[in-house]
């Protein structure tokens, strides 16, 4: 069971954590906005995660946090 | 106490070691080289740290970054070393640093000559670098002067948070005069009576991270950072004016004078005094804060009919002797242009003329 | 649940000014993942530059100095003078250390101060907009080359790895870059070996980095960007550590007599 936060309030919706995932299962969110206007992104299939954190460590503002069983 | 025959640059240097200074960046430029030339002998005897750097743009950052420790350090230059140093100045300015930086002026502008001058007081008590700063600038006229200033130097930096500037001369640090060293200071950084020091230590309950720094990019952090300095300044103008006051009974001339060029006054006003005229003369010890109220009371004092402003430059000093005045006295300006060391006659034979027009 | 990924506590809680995709916030977290996996973070401290990383003061969770344009190797010397056992790193920018700074990094790996230099190569001036810098590629646009670098007005840009890899005194130049993961990967080994050795003198580490907004490129194509256009003139490589010393760093004691011959008698 993997535990992946991303904090929406810091992340700027760059699309580098989208770019680097091997299981192509992240995406800038479409309707949400966080308060400094960006889109957040967002998961989309927690179940493929294999907790690589490829996305974590291209994230240029630290703003993944995961946790693994 | 015993007296020890030394050239200006070897006694100055000397008396830092003394007041505690371990760290001395420095670059070589006459007519001070005799000062980095003595620390790297001298440093390495006492565990200290002497380094010549690439230029003078790079050791007064090397200070910047030694005094960023609470430490006391020190560098030194000629005229056109110390405008290369003038960016790094402020910076140390606004970090709210205490550093001691020595210019042994010289002839200029440009490359100037290598003899003696005062054609850096503008540079340095309006600020040669950019921003609202002062430095506490400090003009001995001796060498014996300019030994006793060390200490009190680095303890103003200390107590004030701010750059100390000693202007000496080529003459001052050329010439060798018997001179009584200090005793040596044991200087120890204490970072709990410095919390604004780096030590390296991770941030914690007694120990607030350290940030050394001068950007305050908003505009409230700016006024914050500026007020405190001026704050810092009116203490300074109100606590740490120096100034020798000689001769000024009856005098009817006050000259005003500093460093070497003060001394040469002297020699003149003692010749007249020996024929019964009496003129008195006021240097300033400390060019920022400058003496203003000394001035004008001397200026305006019953008996005095001018004041004559002596200088080795084309009238620097002489701004702040008529701001002094503000017009309630005569000011002449008698001066030589840098590294044309006046003669004590001049000043006489000057003086003399001066009394025909009473 | 067992952590896979954390922030370090060697970042501060300040949030990272950055431009969506800008580098610069992997570089900071790289550099702060070592000091702690190191162990050093109750014994380092940093010196910012000026450029967009003028703020690293506010994120690095240690003593930090801000220094003038160009001159955080000469604050760092200073630093280190006082505190030789201390952890000491310069964390610069292209415009900052290849610029106007390049006497003050020049001596200080020349004079083999003890400090870890971190050296951000994206090919432009950002904080001022996007002009063209020493690293700026031939014919590369920016605010103030228009119409491309033109090699016959400024020259080609300048590799400072094998420029600082002929003097004698640095114990560890790399170039690494972060385009991708399996790159931060190693450009994080190569810092952390940075600062291993940099109680044996100087190190110094150039990260090729992403600026999208300096080159007018989403973070995705800039990434694609620096792949294709920069890694073919500053080739990623390790030029020197201790086990491959290049022919520059041997050391060098001549016996400064003026010749063999027996000094004559009487």
């Amino acid at each position: 069971m993997v535990k992946h936060t991303i904090n929406e309030e810091l992340c700027k919706g760059c699309g580098l954590c989208v770019r680097a995932c091997p299981k192509k299962i992240l995406r800038i969110s479409k309707g949400k906005l966080n308060s400094k206007g960006y889109h957040p992104a967002e998961m989309m299939d927690i179940d493929s995660c294999i907790a690589c954190a490829a996305c974590a460590r291209t994230c240029p503002d630290v703003a993944i946090h995961i946790e693994k069983e | 106490m015993a007296l020890t025959l030394m050239k200006g640059s070897e006694a100055i240097a000397e008396a830092a070691i003394r007041a505690g200074c371990r760290y001395f960046f420095g670059y070589p430029i006459t007519p001070q080289t005799e000062i980095p030339e003595y620390m790297s002998a001298r440093m390495p005897e006492i565990g200290g740290c002497f380094l010549q750097a690439e230029s003078e743009v790079s050791a007064i950052n090397m200070v910047y970054g030694a005094a960023g420790t609470g430490e006391r350090v020190l560098t030194s230059s000629s005229s056109p070393g110390v405008s290369l140093k003038q960016e790094g100045i402020s910076y140390i300015a606004c970090s709210r640093l205490p550093c001691v930086i020595i210019n042994v002026m010289r002839g200029g502008p440009g490359l100037g000559s290598i003899q003696a001058s005062q054609g850096d007081y503008l540079q340095a008590t309006k600020g040669g670098g950019h921003g609202d700063y002062k430095l506490i600038v400090l003009a001995p006229a001796s060498v014996q002067e300019s030994v006793d200033m060390m200490k009190l130097a680095f303890e103003l930096g200390e107590k004030y948070l701010n750059p100390v500037m000693i202007v000496a001369d080529g003459m001052i640090c050329q010439m060798m005069e018997p001179v009584v060293l200090p005793e040596m200071v044991d200087f120890k950084v204490d970072y709990k009576a410095k919390p604004w020091a780096a030590n390296g230590k991770h941030p914690s309950a007694d120990h607030k991270r350290a940030v050394i720094n001068s950007l305050y990019i908003t505009v409230e952090e700016l006024d914050g950072i500026n007020e405190t300095l001026q704050k810092g300044y009116r203490e300074i103008e109100k606590n740490e004016t120096r100034y020798e006051a000689y001769n000024m009974e009856g005098a009817e001339i006050i000259v005003t004078a500093f460093g070497t060029v003060a001394r040469i006054c002297k020699s003149a006003i003692d010749d007249l005094k020996a024929k019964g005229i009496n003129v008195g003369l006021l240097r300033p010890i400390t060019l920022y804060p400058f003496p203003y109220e000394a001035v004008h009371n001397a200026a305006v004092a019953p008996g005095v009919k001018a004041v004559l402003d002596v200088e080795l430059n084309a009238g620097q000093m002489l701004e702040d002797v008529k701001l002094a005045i503000n017009g309630d006295q005569k000011v002449e300006f008698y001066g030589r242009y840098g590294s044309h060391m006046p003669t004590s006659e001049e000043i006489y034979e000057k003086l003399l003329s001066m009394r025909e027009g009473f | 649940m067992a952590v896979v990924f954390e922030k370090t506590k060697m970042l501060t809680d300040a949030v990272f000014h950055y431009c969506p995709g800008c580098n610069h916030g992997i570089a900071h977290r790289l550099v702060a993942e070592s000091i702690e996996g190191l162990g050093l973070t109750d014994n380092v401290i940093g010196v910012a530059p000026v450029g967009c990383a003028v703020f690293a003061y506010n994120y690095f969770n240690c003593d930090m100095y801000e220094a003038a344009h160009g001159r955080a190797p000469a604050v760092a010397t200073g630093i280190k003078r006082v505190h030789p056992d201390t952890c000491v790193f310069t964390y610069q920018g292209d415009g900052d250390l290849a610029s106007i700074g390049t006497a003050e990094i020049v001596h200080a790996a020349m004079r083999g101060e003890k400090i870890t230099t971190i050296f951000i190569n994206n090919a432009i001036y950002g904080m001022t907009g996007g002009q063209m810098a020493p690293t700026t590629l031939p014919g590369m646009k920016t605010t103030t080359s228009p119409y491309g670098r033109d090699t016959l007005q400024c020259g080609h840009p300048v590799r400072m790895c094998e420029l600082l890899n002929t003097l004698v005194e640095p114990r560890f130049i790399a170039r690494g870059s972060l385009s991708s993961p399996k790159e931060i990967n190693r450009s994080k080994k190569l810092l952390r070996q940075a600062f291993e050795l940099q109680h044996e003198g100087f190190t110094f580490v150039e990260l090729l980095s992403t600026c999208p907004t300096g080159w007018g490129l989403t973070p995705e194509q800039s990434q694609q960007w620096l792949e294709r256009n920069m890694v073919p003139f500053f080739p990623i490589n390790v030029f020197r550590e201790p086990n491959q010393m290049p022919e520059a760093a041997k050391k060098y004691t001549p016996d400064l007599k003026v010749s063999d011959d027996k000094p004559k008698e009487g």
